[in-house]
């Protein structure tokens, strides 16, 4: 099971890059919902069954998975954008950063004494290339719904790590913290159709007027 | 009945909900407050003991927060019924709602001591807070809101992280996950010194972001400048108390691991003198008034990291400053909510002569001014002397010499563009305002700033005790 973990948990960190690569804002929420969906199935590949279990991954898929996206496309598709215009920093290059960051994770990790049963699995160097990811679209893109998804990825790689204590830690807090999530993003989607109103564009590199002379 | 402190705001928030006139809405939030505040004085005197779990335990550390976000949340609750008596169109809902979920979240910050309920909690305040930062729905506030919401949110998402690699190194140790306060410091000094270490980072990183300590207060003169002068009373001495109160429960795990503290008080101390650095220079001819009160704001957080840094005596001046610093800001945002309603500007080219045109609002601005500066009689001043003075006897010179030296550049900075604001004659040209200084906008910033009198010329016994007991929780033996 651990092999398949890992699998995915390398996929992850594709779809990471693949998110640095596109300009099509439907394709990066789509694959930040796919992200989402493999967060919910990983905790059940490394521990074993109880319906503690069960359950958080059936709500990770539901928020992460279904109703978080579906919030953002909906921000979409009220504020009528498709396409990232011209990031701050291009494509490639950004792309190529993300590439550097993910071996940079690795070797952060190294560092880290991981408790013998996660030895061989790839979560913290997983979790460290998706917050830095994450951490990339914030900084690098224009539009406010791709600092969004630059947020939930970074959210996401915050949570690959939560999974490998997914076992022994209390439920209210993963619930506190999904919840919080959920409500952050629904506050962020609300801003954004105001933002959208009042400039007539979600391009934040327009909100400078608050600035020291 | 701890419960209640965090079930009846929200309960409040739904009356506030229900109820459909703009007029009578505000009216709950003095209800709810009142109530809350006595609870709170009966719960500083005989707190009950920790739950069952381990869970809530109302701790010295968490009275001192309890005290002051309580005590500026009634006040701020009377003012805000005459605040919102004027442009009585204006819908007030949202404001309301989002005050009172703000009140039982950070309610339940100072009382838990589960660090994952706190982080809940924490996120809260700030998504609640985001919409009232927006409450003037215009171009200048929305991009406020959306850079306070995102900066916050990587912030907080940061100390998540960090809170994961603390459980992380309780698991490597033990194979038993926690994040309870208690038995954290009890097992600290067999955590794994790595995952220590990286959770402490993220943990201060986090929490500094929300506390707005230089150089990751990007937010913060921005958020307080837009805000409505009674939101930016909350911003400063509500949400900043409660994440001082997240780093102190990183400061407690620290001491106890007896290791990681040197680098944590390090850390501290650089943030805190660099915070005070940035508002030194940014103060200086700032025309804004309100982004101006935001740089104090800086300062002063840099002022409390200073004092956690430093240890030993100064932590009684940081946690006394907590509470100063929390009230002084009130006074200041209240005030300059009702000079920025008059004049309808909030730079200091219009504004001029607030003295003339709201003589207690301007007297109540100077006079939260000269307190907020460290000028005796006020209590900011004693707590303000208490870490300075500390810094100098455990020989740490140049730490002092710096803290001094800005302290004086600050109220200079200060005093160009506050002195103009209030003295002088104010522009002929000006419309005359319908704004005029009335009990409920004036009485509770003027019984806060003689809150602030009396603690500066007689802090009460309780109290005194409390900070002493407070400070023995950090480590000063008593």
């Amino acid at each position: 099971m651990n092999l398949f973990a890992d699998q995915l948990l390398v996929l992850v960190m594709l779809i990471n890059l693949v998110m640095l690569g596109t300009s099509r804002l439907v394709f990066s929420i789509r694959a930040v919902a796919v992200q989402g969906v493999i967060l919910g199935i990983l905790p059940g590949l490394i521990n074993p069954f109880s319906f503690h279990l069960a359950f958080i991954t059936a709500v990770i898929i539901l928020a992460k998975g279904i109703i978080i996206p579906y919030l953002i496309s909906d921000a979409v598709r009220k504020a009528h954008i498709r396409r990232e215009v011209e990031p701050f920093i291009g494509y490639v290059p950004t792309l190529l950063l993300g590439a550097v960051f993910t071996a940079l994770s690795f070797a952060f990790a190294e560092k880290l004494p991981l408790a013998p049963e996660h030895k061989d699995l790839l979560f913290v160097p997983a979790s460290i290339a998706t917050l830095l990811t994450g951490f990339l679209l914030l900084t690098t893109r224009r539009k406010a719904i791709s600092q969004v998804i630059g947020y939930l990825v970074m959210e996401n790689g915050i949570f690959v790590f939560g999974l490998l204590l997914s076992e022994a830690m209390p439920f209210m807090v993963e619930a506190g913290a999904l919840l919080d999530l959920l409500v952050g993003i629904f506050v962020m989607g609300i801003v954004i159709n105001h933002i959208s109103r009042e400039f007539s564009s979600l391009d934040t590199s327009r909100l400078q007027t608050l600035k020291e002379e | 009945m701890l419960y209640v402190l965090v079930l009846l705001p929200l309960l409040g928030a739904l009356c506030a909900w229900i109820v459909p006139d703009n007029r009578m809405r505000p009216l709950v939030l003095p209800v709810i407050a009142t109530v809350h505040i006595c609870l709170t004085a009966i719960l500083l005197g005989n707190a009950p003991p920790p739950s069952p779990g381990g869970w809530i335990w109302l701790d010295p550390l968490g009275k001192i927060v309890l005290l002051c976000i309580s005590l500026l949340f009634a006040v701020c609750a009377f003012y805000a019924v005459g605040y919102l008596s004027y442009g009585r169109g204006r819908p007030n809902r949202v404001l309301c709602m989002g005050l009172l979920v703000c009140l039982s979240a950070m309610s339940m910050v100072t009382m838990t001591q589960h660090l994952g309920l706190l982080w809940v909690a924490l996120e809260t305040t700030t998504v609640s807070m985001a919409p009232l930062i927006y409450f003037n729905h215009n171009a200048r506030s929305i991009e406020a809101t959306w850079k306070y919401l995102l900066l916050c949110s990587v912030g907080i998402g940061l100390a998540l992280l960090g809170l994961l690699f603390l459980a992380y190194s309780t698991y490597v140790a033990h194979h038993d996950a926690t994040l309870l306060l208690g038995p954290l410091m009890f097992s600290a000094r067999e955590l794994n010194p790595a995952w220590l270490h990286a959770a402490t980072i993220f943990l201060l990183v986090g929490y500094g972001t929300k506390m707005g300590l230089a150089p990751l207060h990007a937010w913060k003169p921005d958020a307080y400048g837009e805000a409505p002068g009674l939101v930016g009373a909350l911003l400063a001495g509500g949400l900043v108390n409660c994440a001082f109160l997240a780093i102190l429960r990183v400061y407690q795990i620290c001491l106890a691991s007896g290791t990681e503290i040197r680098f944590f008080q390090q850390a501290l101390l650089g943030m805190g003198l660099i915070s005070m650095a940035f508002a030194a220079v940014f103060m200086a001819r700032q025309a804004d008034f309100k982004r101006m009160l935001a740089y104090s704001s800086v300062e002063h957080v840099g002022i409390l990291a200073i004092g956690l840094g430093l240890g030993k005596g100064a932590l009684y001046g940081a946690l006394f400053h907590l509470l100063n610093n929390g009230l002084t800001k009130g006074v200041l945002f209240l005030s300059s909510g009702n000079i920025h309603r008059s004049y309808s500007n909030k730079t200091t080219d219009v504004v001029k002569g607030a003295l003339t045109r709201l003589p207690w609002s301007g007297g109540l601005f100077l006079a939260g001014f000269i307190a907020i500066t460290g000028s005796p009689p006020f209590s900011p001043f004693i707590s303000e002397f208490t870490i300075v003075s500390s810094a100098f006897i455990d020989g740490r010179y140049w730490v002092g010499g710096l803290f001094l030296l800005f302290l004086v550049i600050v109220f200079i900075g200060m005093a160009l563009t506050v002195l103009p604001m209030v003295m002088g004659t104010p522009p002929t040209d000006l419309e005359p305002s319908d704004y005029k200084d009335r009990l409920l906008t004036v009485g509770p910033p003027l019984f806060m700033m003689t809150v602030i009198l009396v603690l500066g010329i007689w802090p009460p016994e309780f109290l005194v005790e409390l900070l002493k007991d407070g400070a023995a929780m950090l480590g000063v033996p008593s």
